[in-house]
């Protein structure tokens, strides 16, 4: 009630208003050109290609050297990003493919087989270690994951290197030996990253799923044979 | 505008009561058929499910009144100018937000993993006593055995066993299907563990024994885990009397156990018969199956083995030749002695 009272006068005064040229309008318009500030976040677009890829390099080479050596940084989980485990990946199942004696459709696994147990293997290893309660996010544990295969390439080209050689019974032990060492580094280097997410009492139980799932990618290589 | 207010008011039934977009009119005349639960309301996982859509039936219902609100405004404002207009992206509207609402309704129900937070809550200590219980058969059937509802232990069972079977299959450099074998080897342990799951939940459900699905799953997963040790014993160590006694003794405790289980969750004797006697006989073939699949082929890759640079057919057609040739070359001799000498 008390508005619409106040109200009344307001309207009936709006009749009476007309807007003529006596009335100056005047002001001063204009762009302050520093506006520019909230433009250099995306001015990334306007540099040379070269600029790009190589910050992205050297992002994915410094997190290269995080896990050859893990610490405990967290430089691996706070800017995560998937180009090193695609890489990596990408490399492996290249490598994995280089060998069949018989060509056929049922040879070594495919390029698409690696690849897809790879990342689903990560994707199952990350579902289980949210479900336990841990507080580390979709994305930074497939990162860590997928860095930490890095050590299994290196023996999957060692590997390859030593059969170059050889294929008898030295070269097997020589090849279990780096397989072995490497497979072992893969999982400590994770754990080191993934357990400290969890409550304490739980670490067991998601260290497991990534011991066996760097076994499954160790056989995968320890069982490679180049065709002749 | 008092109707969507009335339908927040209807719902207080335990079971989730009718969904009242019959009511409001303006939304899908469809019932909405997931509130109306019918089988056992108490189980964890349904209650969970029902105050998840009963929360979202708020939500969106508030939203429905604020985006009924704002439209029916609009419509009065304009009157007869826009109608047409008006009247086209109102339905288009109406279109995506009914669309909006389904997806997020289906998305929340199915692709929130909280849902099987539950039954992830284990401690490593519970988990190696429930895998070392599993192999020791109960001895009270008269009274339902307790199963602990829980999905981790069965599931990296089941991990477990295809890294098992990749490693039996693996022994030797001469493995074809290699890459079709890790595809087999997650499908059969997968496919087992699911699929007699949920056939034996089918017969129980048929013979009328007091067991879940879920404990079902819990149940005959932590069964594999004597599949898993026989199967890991007798892949590195072959002898074929061993694995028959691994087979009778490990395979045969581990099913008795789910075998006493769920006799002491069934009445009458038929039922208990053809209950027990399905589950024993799948589990005790599935072991036996897991190892003879692969045995031909270690029998096979044990006798490349002894001779790995000689292919043996050329081997056998040079012997033949060879001896062919001697015979060949004494019989002419001996002929052209004997000859000579005549």
């Amino acid at each position: 009630a008390d508005v619409e009272e106040s109200s009344k006068p307001l309207f009936a005064g709006l009749s009476d208003i007309s807007i003529s040229e006596d009335i100056p309008v005047e002001g001063d318009i204009s762009v302050p050109i520093g506006s520019q500030n909230a433009d250099n976040d995306l001015s990334t677009l306007d540099e040379p290609v070269k600029d790009t890829i190589m910050r992205d390099l050297r992002a994915v080479g410094q997190k290269f050297v995080h896990v050859m050596y893990p610490k405990k940084s967290s430089a691996l989980l706070r800017d995560w990003d998937l180009w090193g485990p695609l890489l990596l990946c990408v490399t492996l199942a290249l490598m994995l493919q280089g060998g069949s004696a018989d060509s056929e459709e049922d040879g070594r696994p495919q390029f698409a087989e690696v690849f897809v147990i790879i990342w689903f293997g990560s994707v199952i290893i990350t579902l289980n270690s949210k479900l336990l309660g841990g507080t580390i996010s979709f994305f930074q544990s497939l990162c860590v994951l997928g860095y930490c295969i890095l050590p299994l390439t290196v023996a999957m080209i060692v590997c390859r290197i030593v059969l170059l050689g050889s294929s008898g019974g030295i070269s097997f032990a020589v090849r279990l030996i780096v397989v072995t060492a490497s497979f072992g580094w893969s999982t400590f280097a994770s754990t080191a990253f993934l357990a400290d997410s969890q409550p304490a009492n739980r670490k067991a139980l998601v260290v497991y799923p990534v011991f066996l799932f760097y076994f499954v990618i160790g056989w995968m290589i320890l069982t490679f044979s180049p065709s002749r | 505008m008092s109707e969507p207010q009335g339908s927040k008011n209807t719902n207080t039934e335990p079971w989730g009561g009718f969904d009242d977009n019959i009511i409001q009119g303006s939304n899908s005349a469809v019932i909405d058929m997931e509130n109306m639960d019918d089988t056992s309301g108490s189980s964890f996982e349904d209650m969970g499910e029902m105050h998840q859509s009963m929360k979202e039936e708020e939500a969106v219902a508030a939203e429905a009144e604020a985006t009924e609100e704002d439209t029916g405004e609009d419509g009065e404002f304009l009157g007869m100018k826009g109608l047409k207009g008006q009247l086209g992206r109102q339905v288009a509207d109406e279109v995506w937000q009914a669309g909006k609402r389904q997806a997020s309704k289906a998305f929340n129900l199915y692709g929130n993993i909280d849902i099987l937070r539950p039954y992830f809550d284990v401690e490593p200590i519970q988990v190696r006593s429930r895998l070392i219980e599993s192999l020791i058969p109960v001895r009270v059937i008269n009274f339902p055995q307790k199963v602990a509802g829980e999905l981790y232990g069965p599931l990296m069972l089941v991990f477990t066993m295809v890294a098992i079977l990749l490693h039996g299959m693996k022994t030797s450099d001469t493995v074809i299907r290699e890459g079709t074998l890790m595809g087999t080897a997650i499908g059969t342990c997968f496919g087992y563990w699911l699929g007699v799951s949920s056939f034996i939940y089918f017969i129980a459900y048929i013979c009328n024994a007091q067991i879940t699905m879920l404990q079902m799953l819990s149940l005959l997963g932590y069964g594999l885990f004597g599949h898993c040790v026989v199967l890991f014993i007798t892949y590195n160590v072959h002898f074929h009397s061993l694995f028959y006694l691994l087979w009778l003794a490990i395979g045969g405790l581990s099913t008795l156990r789910m075998v006493a289980v769920l006799i002491s969750r069934t009445v009458g004797q038929t039922p208990r018969l053809i209950l027990c006697g399905t589950l024993a006989a799948l589990h005790m073939l599935f072991l036996l199956y897991l190892h003879f699949a692969y045995h031909k082929m270690v029998e096979g890759i044990l006798d490349t083995l002894e001779g790995p640079n000689i292919p043996p057919i050329q081997r056998v057609a040079r012997d033949v030749s060879v001896v062919a040739n001697t015979v060949v070359n004494a019989t002419i001799k001996t002929i052209a002695a004997i000859v000579q000498t005549q």
